[in-house]
């Protein structure tokens, strides 16, 4: 019995004395609490391909965003394949804070002005934080254009659009993002009468990762449209995303020229299959206005 | 009855010996690279340590995460395409401070042990001083790192500049271990 008393002691001195290794000090400091911690880089830019992602930029933040769309590819080797042809949008984009940010943009193509707010209402979080990124989107554009008919009675408030859109966004991976887009679309002139001013669409869209700087991006969107006057198409657009520090360009295939969001998911003419493609970019430019 | 005291008094001293592990309370770690276009800095306030004043074993854990810096969309890239944070969350050292003595005021010391950052594994000797005050331990380190010793790729197209060599700086402030349980 003694005996026992006695090896109890010695292992009772024993076990706290013998030192702590590195390994179990490791691990001491690993099952501290873990704090679930915010997903960021969804994806690399604000925009997927022709419409936004759940992403703003973070505060003080200005984009500026230079877009090419040009002729179809299918016109043939005397347009140079559409590259004689150009659409343009100018962008300005700005994040006011981490969660809103605001943009203007003057298109070519049927001399747009454009704006946007936007705000991230959710970012997804590891852990047993939110499994999706949310992110409101309400933006409004001005045709410029001179009236088709100007002896018509045209009303300066025709040429409003408004788009409303939720983007839901999740990172399945460091390499795959997907984002569903429900948009609501309100136009104050339509082409016909038999038409609804105020239509719905759902895009679907993602990238995948193939380096660590180039992704792989597409994007779709279904517009649900009753009475389609003139056989609009739903637009598809596919491209990369290469990303060069303070730079992100990307390169696409569409068959949208519009640039923005009415143009694009309720009125594009192009048909995919049918080779009416755009080749296009766009470039934008991170500027810290104001750092932390 | 006497070896019942007996062991007691064992326990009560190996719990005393139990208390010469030291976890941080507070820890910095920061990095500055210099290049001719621009100079970058990230500092990082969620770093932990533990120390253990017995043997001089000593452990850090860097999440990479925590370093923030003055242009968001650096600490983006920094994260997304330099040092892979989902991968890689955390940079850790284990090591132990070979030459520590027990006893208070300040000492030059140097660390030994095994750095891990973006994955990769490097055994390391790092300087910094230690200064053992009644309640707490503070130190501090400031060494080179080589950013292509631990795979981290610098692209050739990139519009920061960033150096092949950057200088990182500890510094950490323990209290005695207290467990929870």
């Amino acid at each position: 019995m003694k005996l026992y008393f006695h090896l109890f002691l010695l292992l009772a001195w024993l076990l706290p004395a013998i030192a702590f290794s590195q390994n179990d000090l490791m691990k001491m400091l690993e099952t501290e609490d873990q704090q679930p911690t915010k997903v960021s880089a969804t994806f690399k830019g604000t925009r997927l391909i022709n419409g936004h992602t759940v992403e703003t930029r973070k505060a003080g933040t200005m984009d500026f965003i230079i877009a090419h769309r040009f002729g179809r590819v299918n016109e043939g080797a005397y347009n140079f394949f559409g590259l004689d042809n150009a659409t343009i949008r100018l962008g300005l984009d700005y994040a006011l804070t981490n969660q809103l940010a605001i943009g203007i943009g003057r298109s070519s193509f049927q001399k747009t002005y454009d704006g946007f707010v936007k705000y991230r209402i959710l970012q997804q979080s590891s852990g047993k934080g939110a499994p999706v990124s949310l992110t409101g989107l309400a933006t409004a554009a001005i045709i410029g254009q001179k009236w088709a008919d100007p002896n018509r009675e045209n009303l300066a408030s025709s040429r409003f659009s408004y788009v409303y859109q939720v983007l839901i966004a999740r990172k399945f991976s460091s390499d795959l993002s997907l984002q569903l887009m429900p948009s609501i679309i309100h136009r104050n002139l339509v082409t016909t009468n038999s038409q609804s001013n105020t239509t719905a669409a759902l895009g679907i869209g993602g990238r995948y990762k193939i380096t660590k700087r180039v992704s792989i991006n597409a994007e779709y969107y279904y517009h649900f449209e009753e009475n389609n006057p003139v056989d609009y198409k739903d637009v598809i657009a596919i491209g990369f995303d290469i990303e060069t520090g303070g730079h992100v360009f990307q390169l696409h295939f569409t068959n949208a020229q519009s640039m923005v969001e009415r143009g694009f998911i309720a009125e594009t003419t192009g048909d995919f299959f049918k080779g009416d493609v755009h080749f296009g970019f766009n470039i934008n430019r991170a500027f810290q206005l104001i750092e932390k | 009855m006497k070896i019942i005291i007996k062991a007691l008094i064992l326990l009560v001293i190996s719990v005393n010996l139990y208390a010469q592990k030291y976890t941080a309370e507070s820890g910095a770690v920061s990095f500055f690279s210099e290049a001719p276009l621009e100079n970058i800095e990230a500092h990082n306030n969620e770093a932990k340590s533990i120390f253990d004043a017995d043997n001089g074993n000593i452990v850090f854990s860097i999440p990479i995460k925590g370093f923030t810096f003055a242009k968001s969309l650096m600490q983006e890239h920094f994260n997304e395409n330099y040092l892979e944070s989902d991968k890689y969350p955390n940079a850790t050292f284990e090591g132990k401070i070979i030459n520590f003595q027990k006893k208070s005021g300040e000492q030059k010391a140097t660390a030994k042990g095994t750095m891990t950052i973006h994955g990769v594994s490097k055994e390391v000797e790092i300087a910094g001083t230690i200064n053992m005050k009644e309640d707490k331990i503070v130190i501090d380190s400031k060494f080179p790192l080589k950013v292509a010793d631990y795979e981290i790729e610098i692209p050739k197209i990139v519009f920061y500049n960033i150096a092949e060599e950057v200088e990182v700086s500890a510094e950490f402030t323990y209290k005695p271990f207290q467990t929870t349980q």
